[in-house]
């Protein structure tokens, strides 16, 4: 059973139709800034925007820091290219120095590994709990300069100085892409799949701020299939989704899904849809009682998601049309 | 005061920001979404403070710490148990202050 079945070629048209609707006539802007990471969500995003643009219409852009993988700016280029859309490379590293990004970051890491300084690399980590009851609680994975690696839990003020610190990266990004945005009087888009979306997996204000989101209804293994419609490069679509934000390689698994996309693409398929642990067990290959818990991380992740969506508060409403 | 009492205190002080007299012993904080995983993190760094404990990491479970009634007698196993020469050092000073 299919239960992600999309039919690529209506909906790449129900969408390039929806992102032509929302630029040109209720944003009123020219084009699209897209924030282009190699990864296959941004990709596809661009690719969606030059066929509901135009590829004229439409400009990339590249935001390397120091802990960027090579192959995110390689990928992005190769994107452009293929696309033939306009692109720029902005290096954002030294504008995260100016920040102390990576001061304040390994200040925060040093809490839990005293040891921590030049030459190490790191990540932050969730344990599995596929394979335990515990509460999904980070630890930190340093590196020596040699390779030795030790994982240390974090305390609650060295995982948030080490995530407030690490945020600084989207931000600057988002701030980047604006500034493309006021300058060519396009709209930024959003690359959020379904997963990133319903789960809070994004910087309030940083990766989460856009002025349209065109893949956020989509589950990964959607955003999937229409990058093979669209056509999108082999080796993107091949690519082992990362963060790309921490100096050791980080899946998303370890850092904030903790099991495989394509299973937690069906968990949530499932809870949306009324299914039962017991029903959705034999699909996922997991025990109903994995199921179960996993339901559990799901709505917990959606009760912390609410602050991210949340608009600014007023007292009172105040008309502004 | 007694722990229950603390850890109600602290519950109050920390999650619910005001009174919490209708928060059962036995209520879990998971499914009343008191408390978050950073939640659950503030919650060990005050443990381990006020009560001079440390909560290894495979104690890091629901079955200690998702409800008052269940952390006050995971804290009991930890005092009188297996760390028997622990000094319950309750610092009710620090118990709203954030790590």
């Amino acid at each position: 059973m299919d239960l992600l079945r999309l039919d690529a070629a209506a909906e790449c048209s129900r969408i390039t139709g929806a992102i032509r609707q929302i630029v040109f006539h209720e944003l009123k802007r020219k084009g699209a800034v897209v924030g282009v990471s190699g990864g296959i969500d941004s990709t596809v995003v661009a690719f969606l925007c030059a066929r509901a643009l135009g590829p004229e219409r439409v400009f990339a852009l590249f935001l390397p820091e120091e802990d960027s993988s090579p192959d995110s700016l390689r990928l992005g280029r190769l994107v452009a290219e293929s696309l033939r859309i306009r692109s720029a490379v902005e290096d954002v590293g030294p504008l995260l120095r100016a920040a102390r990004c990576y001061e304040r970051r390994d200040d925060a890491i040093r809490l839990a590994a005293p040891e921590y300084g030049a030459g190490y690399k790191s990540k932050i980590v969730l344990p599995d709990l596929l394979h335990a009851s515990g509460y999904p609680i980070f630890s930190v994975v340093v590196q020596t300069p040699a390779g030795d690696t030790r994982t240390v839990r974090l305390s609650m003020a060295a995982y948030l100085g080490v995530v407030a610190a690490t945020n600084f990266k989207q931000r600057a990004r988002k701030m980047m892409e604006y500034h493309y945005a006021d300058l060519l009087q396009y709209a930024v888009a959003g690359t959020p799949n379904r997963l990133e979306y319903d789960q809070g997996f994004f910087v309030k204000n940083g990766d989460g701020a856009a002025d349209f989101k065109p893949i956020a209804h989509l589950y990964k293994s959607q955003v999937y299939r229409l990058a093979e419609y669209l056509g999108v490069p082999e080796e993107v679509r091949r690519r082992k989704p990362t963060t790309d934000t921490y100096s050791l390689e980080q899946s998303q698994e370890e850092f904030y899904f903790t099991l495989p996309l394509e299973k937690m693409d069906l968990c949530l398929y499932g809870i949306d849809h009324g299914m039962t642990a017991g029903e959705l067990a034999a699909l996922v290959e997991m025990k109903p009682e994995q199921v179960e818990r996993v339901f559990g991380m799901i709505r917990s992740k959606r009760r912390m998601a609410r602050y991210l969506h949340a608009q600014p508060m007023l007292v009172q409403e105040v008309s502004a049309r | 005061m007694q722990i229950a009492e603390q850890i109600r205190a602290f519950i109050a002080e920390n999650f619910l920001f005001g009174p919490c007299d209708e928060l059962g012993d036995n209520e879990s904080f998971l499914e009343s979404g008191i408390l978050d995983s950073t939640g659950v993190l503030q919650l060990v760094d005050f443990l381990e403070q006020a009560y001079g404990v440390k909560v290894e990491d495979e104690e890091l479970i629901p079955d200690n710490l998702d409800s008052i009634e269940k952390i006050s007698a995971y804290l009991e196993r930890k005092l009188h148990g297996a760390c028997a020469g622990a000094t319950p050092a309750v610092q009710t000073a620090d118990a709203g202050g954030r790590l």
